[in-house]
Formats: C-alpha cells, sequence, structure tokens
C-alpha cells in the first residue's frame, strides 16, 4: 500500500478530477469496500441476535417449522444467486463497451432482484395470515426484523440498478464509467452473500 | 482491478454535461459565494473542521452547563435544586452531549481539518461527503436537544439499559434513539471519508510509516468508528422497534434477555472509548516533540501500538458487565483482556516520557495540556487497570469510583489533549496565537479545576457513593467531597471562561509566519491561515517529520544544526553538500519555486453544492415523523431524502463552470 507508483512531480499531465491514488485503487472502490466491511457488521449483529433469541420463544407460540416453505424460499434464493450471475455479465458487457447488451443485465439483474423482493412480500403476507406477525414472540420480532432489513438493502440495490438503467439509456454511462457498475455490483454481490448465510442459518439449519 | 476501456466517443460523461440549471436550487460554484451561504454550502476540509469544532464546543458549553446543574444539586446532601426526573434528563444529556456532540466531533474536526494537509492532500476524498457528515451531525444534535422544548429530554442515562429504556413512557428515550441514529450516520460517512482519504490521497513519498502520528492515531480511530457504528445501529434500531412497534426484543416477559443490550451497547461502547481517545493520544504524540525539541521516541512503537489498543479494544467490551453474571470463563478471559490491553497503553505513556527525557523542554500552554494529558490520563489509566481486577470491579461497579475513572480518561485525558490540540493548531487556523498568559491561567485553573472535581469521586466511590442518585441522605461522609468536587466544578468552568476571553481578545491580526513553533509537519509549511487549495505544489516527502528535515540536518556529532534555506538563489551554503546534498537541493528548488509564483494558481477544487445540507435537513423530517407516527411525515421526509440523494448522485463533483477552462473546451459536445 505503501509503495508510490506515480513519478513525482509529474502533475502537469494528470487528470484534475481524478488525480491518482496511493493505492491505485480509485477512491470509490475502496469506500465501497469500507463500506461493505461496515455493513458486515450490521447484518452480523441483526444474525447473532437472531440466532441468541433461537429457542427462547415462550412455549406455546410459533415456531420456525410451523411456517418456513423451506422449497418456496429455496426458489426465491435460487433467483437471487442468478442475479449475481447477470451483475457479472452486464459489468462484462460494459467493460467490453457493448450498452445494448449492459442494459439488458442490468435489467435483468434488477427484474430478479424485484422478483426476490416481491417473493419475500408474499411470504411475509402468508406468514402474518397464519397468525405470525412482528409481536408475537421472540422469534416473529427477530425474524422479521432481520429478514426485511436484507429486504431493504436488495430493494436499494434494485433502484440502484434501475438508475444505472436509466443512465445508460440516456447514454450518460459510458465505458470508462464501468466502475460505477461494478461498484454497484460489489454491493450487489455483499447482499447476495448475506442471504446466503441469512438462509443457511436461518431456514436450513433447524 | 477492472479493465477500463478508453472512453467512447458515443457516449458523454456526465460531468461535461452542463445539467440543466433550474433557477430553483441553482448550483453554487466556487466563485462568487461568500458569507453564509458560503459556508453552508462549503465542502472545503478546512472550513467544514472548523464547523465541526465550534458547533462542538458550544455543545461543550451546554453539555458543561448541565454539568454545573448537576454539582449544585449534588452539592449537598437532600438538595431540591432539581427534581429527580429533570436530574435523570440533565445528566442523560451531559453524558451523550459530552461522547456524541463534544469529544467525537471536535476529534473529528481537528483530523478533517488537518489530515489532508499532514498528508499533503488538496482536499480529503469525498467533499461532499464530508459536509453531509457535519451537517448530519448537527441535524442529530438539534433534534436531539429539540426533546427539551417538546415534552422531556432522554432520561434513560447515555447507556440507555434495557428494559428500563424499553418501557419508559414519553418520547424522551424515542429522541435518544433517534438522534444517535442521526449520529451514527454523521460517523459512518465521517469515518470512510477519512479512511479513504488517508489511504489513497497521501502525497509522493509520503508512506505509511512517514505519515504523522496523529493522522496513524485518527486513522485507527476511523476504522474503530466503521465497525463499531454499525453495532450501536443495530442495538438501537432494536430499542427503536420495541418502543415503536411493540416487537419484543427486549420484552422480559416474552423471554428476552435484556443483557443482549448491554452486549451489543458495549461491542459499540468500549471501541468508542478509543475512539475518543486515540485522537487525543495523536495530538500529544505531535505537540511533545515539537516542545521538546527531539523526535517522537519510537514512532513504530507508537504506531503498533496504537494499532494493538485499536484490535483489542473489541475483546474487553465485557468489562463493563462484571456484575451482571456472566460466568466464571467469561469473566476472567475478559478481566485477562482488560488488564493487557493496559500493555499498549503503558508503552505509550514511556514513548512520551521518553520523547520528553533529555529534551530541550519549553513550556507553552500546548506543551502545558500535552504533560497535563499524559499525567491525568495515566491516573485514569491505573484507575482503569483496578477495573479489571474483578473482586475490586464488582465492588466498584455502579460507585462514584466508575464516574472518576471515565473522567480521568475522557476528560483529563481527551479533552486536556484536544485542548492542547486547539492551541498548537490555533496560528494555522487563524493565522495568530493565543495568548500565552491567558493561555496558562486556563491550563493551571483547569488542571486544579479538574482535580478538586473529580479526585474526590474517588474517595466517594470507595466509600459506596452510588453513581446515577439524585440525591443522598447526610452523614455518610460524603458531603465534604460531594462540596469540594462541586467547587471544583466551577474552577472548571472559570477556566473555560478564560478560554472563550483568549479567543475573544485575540482577534487583531497578527503576523504568526507559517510556522510559528518551528514544528515538524507539513501543515507547518503552508501559510496560516492556509489558502483553500493547501498547497500550490503537491510536496514531495522524504523523510518522516518532512519540514523538520528541511529546517535541519546533523553535523559530525549527531547534533541538529539548521539548514540555510532562506536565501534563494543558493541552496546551501553553510552546510557541507556532502551531509546531505540531495536533500536541500531539493528544497531549495522548491522553495525558489515557492516564491516565484507570486500570482494565484489556478488550482482545480471541488464545487460547493446544497445536496450535504438538504439531505442531512430530511433526516430528523424522518424521524420525527417516525417518533409521532405520522407516517406521512416520514414518508414526506423519505421522498426528500430520496430526491436529495438522486440529485446528488447526478451532480458531478465539480460544476462545469469550476472546471478549468482548456478542459471545458475539449468538453463542450459538438452535438
Amino acid at each position: 500500500m505503501s509503495t508510490i507508483t506515480e513519478a513525482p512531480g509529474s502533475h502537469a499531465g494528470v487528470d484534475p478530477v481524478h488525480p491518482p491514488t496511493s493505492t491505485g485503487l480509485t477512491n470509490e472502490k475502496v469506500a465501497m469496500w469500507a463500506f461493505l466491511g461496515s455493513e458486515c457488521l450490521l447484518f452480523g449483529a441483526l444474525i447473532s441476535t437472531y440466532l441468541l433469541f433461537k429457542g427462547q420463544s415462550l412455549p406455546g407460540t410459533i415456531r420456525p417449522k410451523d411456517v418456513f416453505d423451506i422449497p418456496y424460499t429455496s426458489v426465491s434464493s435460487f433467483v437471487l444467486l442468478m442475479s449475481s450471475l447477470t451483475m457479472v455479465l452486464a459489468l462484462a458487457a460494459i467493460q467490453r463497451g457493448d450498452h445494448r447488451l449492459t442494459r439488458i443485465w442490468l435489467l435483468t439483474t434488477a427484474l430478479l432482484g424485484a422478483s426476490f423482493v416481491a417473493g419475500q412480500c408474499y411470504e411475509f403476507t402468508v406468514f402474518v395470515r397464519e397468525g405470525m406477525n412482528l409481536r408475537v414472540n421472540l422469534f416473529s420480532s427477530s425474524f422479521f426484523v432481520l429478514t426485511g432489513f436484507h429486504g431493504a438493502h436488495v430493494t436499494i440495490g434494485v433502484l440502484m440498478l434501475l438508475s444505472l438503467h436509466n443512465l445508460s439509456m440516456r447514454g450518460k454511462l459510458p465505458s470508462s464509467k464501468a466502475e460505477t457498475v461494478e461498484l454497484v455490483g460489489l454491493y450487489w454481490h455483499f447482499v447476495d452473500v448475506v442471504w446466503i448465510v441469512i438462509f443457511t442459518l436461518i431456514y436450513l439449519i433447524p | 482491478m477492472a479493465i477500463v476501456t478508453p472512453q467512447r466517443p458515443e457516449a458523454l460523461a456526465p460531468e461535461q454535461t452542463p445539467s440543466a440549471p433550474s433557477r430553483f436550487l441553482r448550483r453554487p460554484t466556487n466563485t462568487g459565494v461568500y458569507g453564509l451561504w458560503g459556508w453552508m454550502t462549503t465542502v472545503d476540509h478546512k472550513k467544514i473542521g472548523i464547523m465541526y469544532s465550534v458547533t462542538a464546543f458550544l455543545f461543550f458549553l451546554v453539555g458543561g452547563m448541565e454539568a454545573l446543574l448537576l454539582r449544585i444539586q449534588l452539592g449537598s446532601p437532600d438538595n431540591t435544586f432539581l427534581r429527580a426526573d429533570t436530574y435523570n434528563q440533565v445528566f442523560t444529556m451531559h453524558g451523550t452531549t459530552m461522547i456524541f456532540l463534544v469529544i467525537m466531533p471536535l476529534s473529528a474536526g481537528l483530523a478533517n481539518y488537518l489530515l489532508p494537509i499532514m498528508i499533503g492532500a488538496r482536499d480529503v476524498a469525498f467533499p461532499r461527503i464530508n459536509a453531509l457528515g457535519y451537517w448530519v451531525f448537527l441535524a442529530g444534535g438539534l433534534f436531539m436537544y429539540s426533546s427539551f422544548f417538546l415534552g422531556g429530554a432522554p432520561n434513560g442515562g447515555w447507556f440507555g439499559y434495557v428494559p428500563l429504556t424499553r418501557n419508559l413512557p414519553g418520547h424522551n428515550i424515542d429522541f435518544w434513539v433517534f438522534g444517535l441514529q442521526i449520529l451514527g450516520i454523521a460517523s459512518l460517512t465521517g469515518a470512510i471519508n477519512l479512511i479513504v482519504t488517508v489511504i489513497n490521497m497521501r502525497a509522493p513519498g509520503m508512506s505509511l510509516m512517514r505519515m504523522p502520528i496523529f493522522v496513524w492515531m485518527s486513522l485507527v480511530a476511523q476504522f474503530l468508528l466503521l465497525f463499531a457504528i454499525p453495532v450501536i445501529t443495530v442495538a438501537l434500531f432494536l430499542l427503536g422497534f420495541d418502543r415503536l412497534f411493540a416487537t419484543n426484543f427486549f420484552n422480559v416477559a416474552a423471554g428476552s434477555d435484556p443483557l443482549l443490550w448491554q452486549h451489543l451497547f458495549w461491542m459499540f461502547g468500549h471501541p468508542e472509548v478509543y475512539i475518543l481517545i486515540l485522537p487525543a493520544m495523536g495530538i500529544v504524540s505531535e505537540i511533545l516533540p515539537v516542545f521538546s525539541r527531539k523526535p517522537l521516541f519510537g514512532y513504530q512503537v507508537m504506531v503498533f501500538s496504537g494499532i494493538a489498543i485499536g484490535f483489542m479494544g473489541w475483546g474487553v467490551w465485557a468489562h463493563h458487565m462484571f456484575a451482571t453474571g456472566l460466568g466464571p470463563v467469561a469473566v476472567s478471559a475478559f478481566s485477562a483482556s482488560t488488564m493487557f490491553i493496559a500493555v499498549p497503553t503503558g508503552v505509550k505513556i514511556f514513548n512520551w516520557i521518553s520523547t520528553m527525557w533529555k529534551g530541550k523542554l519549553s513550556f507553552p500552554t500546548p506543551m502545558l495540556f500535552a504533560i497535563g494529558f499524559v499525567t491525568m490520563f495515566t491516573i485514569g489509566g491505573l484507575s482503569g487497570v483496578t477495573h479489571g481486577v474483578v473482586p475490586a470491579d464488582t465492588q466498584q461497579t455502579d460507585t462514584y469510583y466508575i464516574v472518576a475513572h471515565f473522567h480521568y480518561v475522557l476528560f483529563g485525558g481527551s479533552m486536556f489533549g484536544l485542548f492542547g490540540g486547539i492551541y498548537y493548531w490555533y496560528p494555522k487556523f487563524a493565522g495568530r496565537l493565543l495568548d500565552e498568559r491567558l493561555g496558562k491561567i486556563h491550563f493551571w485553573l483547569m488542571l486544579l479545576g479538574f482535580n478538586l472535581t473529580f479526585g474526590p469521586f474517588h474517595i466517594l466511590g470507595l466509600q459506596g457513593m452510588p453513581r446515577r442518585i439524585y440525591t443522598y441522605p447526610s452523614g455518610r461522609g460524603w458531603d465534604v467531597w460531594n462540596l469540594v468536587s462541586t467547587i471544583g466544578s466551577f474552577v472548571i468552568a472559570l477556566s473555560i471562561l478564560t478560554f472563550i476571553i483568549n479567543v475573544i481578545k485575540n482577534r487583531k491580526p497578527q503576523d504568526v509566519g507559517d510556522d510559528p513553533w518551528d514544528a515538524r509537519t507539513l501543515e507547518w509549511t503552508i501559510p496560516s491561515p492556509p489558502p483553500e487549495y493547501n498547497f500550490k505544489e503537491i510536496p514531495l516527502v522524504t523523510s518522516r517529520d518532512e519540514l523538520w528535515h528541511r529546517k535541519y540536518t546533523e553535523d559530525e556529532n549527531g547534533r541538529s544544526v539548521r539548514r540555510v534555506v532562506e536565501a534563494p538563489a543558493s541552496a546551501s551554503t553553510d552546510i557541507e553538500p556532502a551531509a546531505d546534498g540531495e536533500h536541500s537541493d531539493e528544497h531549495g528548488d522548491e522553495h525558489a519555486g515557492d516564491h516565484a509564483e507570486e500570482h494565484e494558481p489556478h488550482i482545480h477544487m471541488p464545487s460547493p453544492s446544497y445536496w450535504p445540507l438538504l439531505t442531512a435537513l430530511a433526516m430528523p423530517v424522518i424521524c420525527y415523523g417516525m417518533i409521532y407516527k405520522t407516517w406521512a411525515v416520514a414518508i414526506l421526509g423519505g421522498l426528500m431524502e430520496f430526491g436529495c440523494l438522486f440529485a446528488w448522485a447526478l451532480e458531478p463533483a465539480t460544476a462545469p463552470e469550476d472546471l478549468p477552462q482548456h478542459e471545458e473546451h475539449e468538453a463542450v459536445p459538438v452535438s
């Protein structure tokens, strides 16, 4: 990190808006990694809360195995995971300079993400119909808040993807801005990874 | 990492598109924004640093008045000056203010101002996010204080233990929960910004191990913030959900374990302690070498002990909870780690002493505060080690002994260090020195008042006086020491008054020069106060203590000898060229260049922006809506927030009008 790559004193030809950085990475990328590091602790604390309260709900109240529909959630998890693939394809497309494909893959990623969120809304509705709302017991509170936080993150990601798509439509997302897509991609993959953890710890492990 | 292909002509970078300038909220540009409006839209890290510091100092006065109210109430037994409920509000707000609205933003202000200059940069990595951090901090602070006019201030203590805070009626605690969430956003954005700045924007030659120690300690503190803030965010979300939507996180009747709050809170809270002290340690490590005329003793050890404190700070949180019945294994482990973290701290103390050892000491006000820091912090550190001893801690828990300890580290430590930093860098900020006589009066009064106020707390605590009580009966041996403490608190107030007089009296411009203290680091190479772009030319760094090496060299006996560089014609005449030829040549050239360029250079700086301010203003709107469950207001605030962020994202960092001329020619699209 401490190596200085640029020749000293050669500032004449340097882009004034984006001068070279000490690490060679752009500021935006370092910032995104720092932010994701912070997010790890956010989800870490939420997941810990869920696990701590697991099995502590009062007897006779609703339990995870009463409501969880593993096949259904598996499908929506698969949808979310596939969106990571299309995200990678979108980045590859814009790096090649193929703006039509970039838009297609961005939109596909956003649609897959939106399908996941819609699936989560449906799941929540079913749970509530089955008598599990926020305040029933410890399980319901910690389940809804944890997965709800994740859903909010996916929603924000979808909004960012749609914004990118919109920018690209208006010709404002040239290949020189491919890193913007990469940064949104980093966020998107992070949110996916978090879901893998949540799905395994909360749904799959009894 | 990404392979970025060259820009294709088909698309036009948004920076260069003149975004339809509506009359509503027309973007301010670098030229032509002055006065209040200029401050409100500024993205200059120095102005933001000053705003942070001044705001934090005003909150310091408020928090200090709250402290005086508390001390008046406790000055005599069975006092009726404050009612119990008022007392709870005042002591909660005193703690919350001093930690979140004083020490953190004061450290943030100094870091904001100094970090970019110390690493040889012209600005921070994200100037607008920097401005956002300040406005969010201000919005959060005012939001929390608005509770005094809206039915009562937070009254559950700065630690907000559940289930008490879950069940307290009224909106008092809600203001605390949502206010801290807002402040958390300010800290998080600030942390990311400063981390990226230090990692990515160092001048050529400024390797990590050449960075001034204040930069290092601030960097560690920002990393702690980065990882600690989300933990309290979660804790506050859980509590907020409990209060707003009656969830069960801290509902003991539903089988919840309220210890979760303490774990989450202190997982944040203990790193927070180091967030508060590390910048002050950095400041002191800058001041001591300058006034000892010696380099910092053991620079590497200082850096690594700071990092070690940062890491180990995550493994000691449960020492706040020894009395909660964690079980012998956990208690032993946390007891050991608590004592162990005293090792890197002790290393620092010995390094400070060694820095002064055999130095040519002088004692202007900044140096006095730095020595005050070392001594007072050592006392606080020693009482801290006694908390690591579990049997003793069990006795001390919830007594005034604890209050004594954390005031010795936070006031005797952080505040002494920060005041030292203010006196030390004031000439750089303001272009004039503070009065030495008043400064010394300030120091000695503060030292006396501080020890009178908080020294007796040790005795009171060991005599069993519990903390957080609003009054006490007489006849327990507490009366005298409480009176002494109350008198001491007014001596502190007097010392702060001296400081204010000092600042107000010294408004005449002086010519302090670039380097009034004969200091060692890059901020003293530029004018006082610095121009907006900091450096005309980005400096080339060749050593740690860069400025010192530009000014001094060593003779054959290893003694420091002043270089003669002021003569612009020949670089070095008095010094033997063989001693350090290449350095002096380079610097001679640089100086010659500086003087040759008389006119204002055209240096590209980011443009001012409204969006940080507006984005920050939306946050309290959301929170008021949430607290009063008027969802329309919350949704309105959310939409406002969303719109501001969107407009922000589309706004280029530099307004087209502020781009250099030759660029504009290239940029104007043909279509």
